[in-house]
């Protein structure tokens, strides 16, 4: 199953399950989907329930959230994370600040779904990785479901979570294939161990980690055993499995395809220095996009983002090799 | 359109204008609180539009949703959220009605489907839409009236929920309380169409305008619009020309308008032209009008007392709220 | 003066609209009031007759201070004094002052004891060859910190059950040692001299004195060195990753061994004016509370320059090695009688020999041999030390 069909499963299966779930977002309907994620889906449900919106990002995103609080568990989709700075305003005054604004009156069980990423050679405008800056908001949960089991598998409790919940779909992955069982249940609050090791923590989420996964194969080979740490709920972040991991390997590598400063990594990194310093053997080091606009030239856009070879570069560099 | 008549006998006229008193009175005493520095923050005054909120809330019903703005002590006041809570909320306590959470701006109330309080400019629209849309999925024949400004008229969310609620007729009212100044800046400063209502006839939502002074002809409108919208007809635009008599906010010096223009304005004061109106009509005594005053300035300074007597939320609790207990 | 806003602290009255007598009705304007934003009118909110004015036009006060008094109507409540139905300001306002609950304790790993050592006290600790394993941690969860080194390095009997604990000593001589051995170049100079006149002198101080007041030719030895480093501050000090920092203050640490294989060179402290009495006694102080395990970490890390001298039961000459982050060390052999040219003819003579190794980084022979003859001139006026 691809990562695509997953995530259509998982929608599909929680339309299904409960009246109350609908889609509404930009050519979720008759166009299938941006990504294809909803295709047949309307044939399906029809247009009350696979609703196509308008160009109002901030209108369809608040009616989210209005129809989330009305009794309807809606699921947004934001074409791309580069659009809903558009709904930014809805998110962060309303969906994350109404629970706590209304004294605990009201609750805002919203899903919102949203590509992200870069490395199409989209240019700057359609390839950021905004996970970081929505980690940084007080109210809502943020997921990056990295494997195709997370992409069908966490739909379900996040369409549970009384709170708004955005989820992130890193647009590389929806082709990806891989064995994925239906009826597993999953959390939303814990990180996961991809790959045990001894030498070093890669901590990383989203379409990351399979760079990290591939470098650990590569370092392997170096006899270099590296951990690899799907963080998968990016806030609140699993302090405990990151801590768990560095503290047995002694040094960590975060991987974030998130420009380096002000980046999701460097809060992971302010946690390690928090919670492990004394176990560390180096300073935590960090692979993010360069500080640039994402460029169009291909071999300008490899660089800027983060790549296996930076992954193993950084583990050779702290383990002083 | 054809508008229903109201009914303005002794007790529907006498109900007219203890609603507009208690708002009249109870914004007065926020002004006051508020030199004290007993409220903070910011407070933005009603005082002057209160027919707006008074008539509109007339044709509800109790399972109707409100969606209203900062300037919504009068609309939860009528709407039905008590005056102790509202009180006890200016003043931050965790009897009000947000739990002190919220203040001024962020009046929040579940038990009469009051879905605040909202601090960003037409950051209300897409949630009265999405309230609307669940209530149309649903199969509810419920109706959610958005009150916001002139200044929203301005705001991206304005077109695109308007836009919206046409396509997908969803039983919105859409109130826009146009008081001529967003802020500080006069409406033909930032509209080159200054006539609001015509805008949602653009959208092809049934628009049209009302004196907002004019207590009775707000609810004859609202009564229309409402009863349209729940037979199924779509949204509908409600304009209602009104005046603040008061600054934006209490730290506004009003250096944009001049004391001769608020002063003509005071002249159509809605509480003292329904008055003078329902007495010479012979619905209601002048000893009436004393009685409600009475009856309001007590329901006031009770209210006052109570947010004194308030507590405040324990620090230690300072992260509640923010979402749901978890089991983990 | 009421808030007429969220950010507003102070208020200018700039014109008084009624006057003491005037009656004034709930809402009317009585005073306009300038703030940053502009000209602000203020309402009373009471009737009543106004009986005095108390803030004069053109005078600026803080928010909450009364403007006037008005007789009639409600008291007003100041922001101090406001009467409740229950008395509640006092624990109302409490908690607005209390401190936030504490920041989210961060999760911390759990660290066995003692396994803590921060990086700063690690290089520290390198530095200066001092055995980590026994410093007891004042960081947070017990973790060792740099101000630990520098305070418990060369630990009291207090703290262990007996002594000192040798072959830790030796295991930090010997990280020391080493490192010296690294990391410095070593130059060595030797010069021998007539040492009669100190000796002489000597025993002509101490042949009116009870034994526990008596000097040692030792004490001459150290005071000459101090005198002479005045004017050679490149053996005087510390060698830093950035270069050489001299010592303004000479402090010279005493080479002191101990029984049983150990070895400690703590300082005395501004040893160049010290008088000879002082100084012996401090040097007797020094191998007493050596001996018995008792010296204070400012006096193992203070040293700017090492004396080191096997006394009589010496050799003739030492060649010693240079503490880290010193530059020079001196060892004095013991005296002996040798034949020497005096007046062109062969007298017998009280020769000792003084060794100076220095740090090629910082010093050169030339300097050393006039440092060396510096020590040695000093030493033949013993009264002058």
């Amino acid at each position: 199953m691809s990562y695509r069909e997953a995530v259509r499963a998982a929608i599909r299966e929680a339309m299904q399950r409960d009246p109350r779930v609908f889609l509404m977002g930009e050519d979720v309907g008759h166009y299938g989907g941006c990504y294809a994620v909803s295709k047949g889906l309307l044939e399906e449900f029809g247009p009350e329930r696979i609703r196509d919106t308008p160009l109002s990002e901030s209108a369809f995103t608040g009616a989210g959230i209005g129809a989330a609080m009305g009794g309807m568990r809606p699921i947004v989709e934001v074409m791309t994370c580069n659009f809903s700075l558009l709904s930014l305003d809805q998110i962060m005054n309303n969906a994350a600040t109404i629970r706590h604004m209304s004294g605990g009156q009201f609750n805002v069980p919203l899903v919102i779904r949203m590509a992200t990423g870069g490395g199409r050679q989209l240019a700057a405008q359609h390839s950021h990785s905004l996970e970081g800056w929505y980690a940084h908001i007080p109210g809502i949960r943020v997921l990056a479901p990295a494997t195709i089991q997370d992409a069908r598998s966490m739909l379900a409790p996040a369409l549970k979570d009384p709170d708004p919940v955005l989820i992130f779909e890193n647009a590389l992955l929806y082709n990806a294939t891989g064995e994925v069982d239906e009826t597993v249940s999953v959390d939303i609050d814990s990180a996961a161990v991809r790959r045990e090791g001894t030498d070093v923590s890669l901590i990383t989420y989203g379409g990351s980690l399979w760079k990290a996964m591939q470098a650990a194969e590569e370092l392997a080979s170096e006899s270099i055993a590296a951990e690899v740490l799907d963080l998968r709920v990016l806030r609140p972040l699993d302090e405990r499995a990151i801590l768990t991991s560095v503290s047995k390997t002694r040094r960590a590598v975060i991987v974030d395809e998130g420009w380096r400063s002000g980046s999701l990594a460097a809060e992971v990194i302010t946690r390690i220095v928090e919670g492990a310093f004394w176990d560390l053997d180096g300073p935590p080091a960090r692979v993010c996009s360069a500080e640039v606009p994402i460029p169009y030239a291909r071999h300008l856009e490899e660089a800027a983002l983060p790549s296996t070879d930076q992954i193993v570069a950084a583990v050779r560099h702290l383990l002083g090799k | 359109m054809t508008r229903p008549k109201v009914r303005l006998d002794r007790s529907h006229c006498l109900e007219l204008l203890r609603q507009m008193a208690r708002i009249r009175r109870f914004e007065e005493k926020c002004a006051e609180l508020y030199t004290q520095e007993k409220i903070r923050g910011f407070l933005h005054l009603y005082i002057g539009e209160e027919a707006v909120a008074v008539g509109a809330m007339q044709a509800l019903s109790p399972d109707d949703a409100v969606v209203a703005t900062y300037r919504e002590h009068g609309h939860a006041l009528v709407r039905g959220v008590p005056a102790k809570a509202i009180m006890a909320e200016m003043y931050g306590k965790q009897e009000g009605c947000s739990r002190g959470r919220g203040g001024s701006m962020h009046l929040f109330h579940a038990g009469t489907r009051f879905f605040g309080g909202n601090a960003i400019v037409g950051g209300g629209l897409p949630v009265a839409i999405g309230l609307a849309l669940a209530d149309k999925m649903a199969g509810r024949a419920n109706v959610t009236v958005c009150f916001f400004g002139e200044g929203a008229a301005a705001e991206g969310e304005f077109h695109e929920s308007l836009n919206l609620a046409a396509l997908w007729k969803l039983p919105v009212l859409f109130v826009c309380e146009n008081n001529l100044y967003a802020m500080g800046t006069a409406l033909e400063l930032s509209e080159s169409e200054t006539d609001i209502h015509a805008k949602a006839a653009c959208y092809r939502i049934a628009s049209e305008w009302v004196d907002g002074m004019n207590v009775v002809d707000v609810e004859a409108a609202a009564r229309c619009a409402v009863a349209a919208i729940r037979a199924g007809e779509g949204p509908h635009f409600l304009e209602c020309r009104t005046y603040r008599f008061r600054a934006h906010s209490m730290f506004d010096p009003q250096l944009y308008r001049t004391q001769a223009e608020v002063d003509t304005w005071i002249k159509r004061d809605p509480i003292t032209r329904f008055r003078e109106w329902a007495v010479a009509a012979g619905e209601i005594r002048q000893e009436d009008f004393v009685a409600i005053e009475g009856e309001v300035e007590k329901e006031v300074a009770e209210a006052v007392a109570f947010a004194e007597a308030g507590s405040w939320e324990p620090v230690e609790d300072l992260l509640k709220d923010v979402g749901a207990e978890r089991r983990t | 003066m009421p808030s007429l806003g969220a950010d507003m602290e102070a208020g200018t009255l700039v014109e008084w609209l009624k006057r003491p007598g005037d009656t004034v009705r709930r809402g009317d304007i009585v005073a306009v009031v300038e703030t940053e934003k502009g000209a602000i009118e203020v309402e009373i909110f009471e009737d009543g007759e106004v009986l005095e004015l108390l803030v004069a036009e053109g005078v600026k006060v803080p928010v909450g201070t009364p403007l006037a008094r008005i007789a009639g109507g409600v008291e007003t409540p100041s922001p101090d004094a406001v009467p409740v139905p229950t008395p509640l300001p006092e624990i109302g306002l409490a908690p607005a002052s209390t401190a936030a609950p504490p920041p989210a304790r961060p999760a911390e790993v759990p660290t066995p004891a003692g396994t803590r050592v921060s990086p700063a006290a690690r290089r520290f600790a390198a530095e200066r060859g001092i055995d980590l394993a026994a410093i007891h941690g004042s960081g947070p969860g017990g973790a060792v910190i740099r101000a630990d080194v520098e305070r418990t390095s060369g630990q009291g009997p207090e703290k262990r059950h007996a002594g000192i604990d040798l072959s830790q000593m030796r295991r930090a001589i010997a990280a020391a040692m080493a490192r010296s051995k690294r990391e410095i170049p070593h130059y060595y100079l030797s010069h021998s001299f007539d040492a009669v006149a100190a000796k002489e002198a000597v025993e002509r101080f101490n042949a009116d004195q009870p034994p526990e007041n008596r000097l040692l030719l030792g004490a001459l030895l150290v005071k000459a060195t101090a005198l002479a480093l005045r004017d050679f501050p490149e053996f005087n000090g510390f060698f830093a990753p950035d270069g050489f920092l001299p010592s303004k203050a000479i402090h010279v640490g005493v080479a002191i061994a101990i029984r049983g294989g150990g070895l400690a060179a703590p300082a005395i402290h501004d040893t160049d004016g010290l008088p000879l009495a002082e100084l012996m006694s401090r040097m007797r102080d020094l191998v007493a509370r050596v001996r018995r395990g008792g010296f204070r970490s400012s006096e193992i890390a203070d040293p700017t320059v090492t004396i080191s001298s096997l006394g009589d039961r010496g050799v003739e000459a030492l060649l010693p090695v240079i503490y880290p982050p010193q530059v020079a060390i001196f060892g004095f052999g013991s005296l002996h009688d040798r034949p020497w040219i005096v007046d062109g003819k062969i007298a017998p003579r009280q020769i000792m020999t003084v060794t100076l190794a220095g740090d090629h980084r910082v010093s050169d022979g030339h300097r050393g041999a006039l440092l060396l003859r510096r020590i040695d001139q000093l030493l033949q006026d013993p009264q002058k030390l």
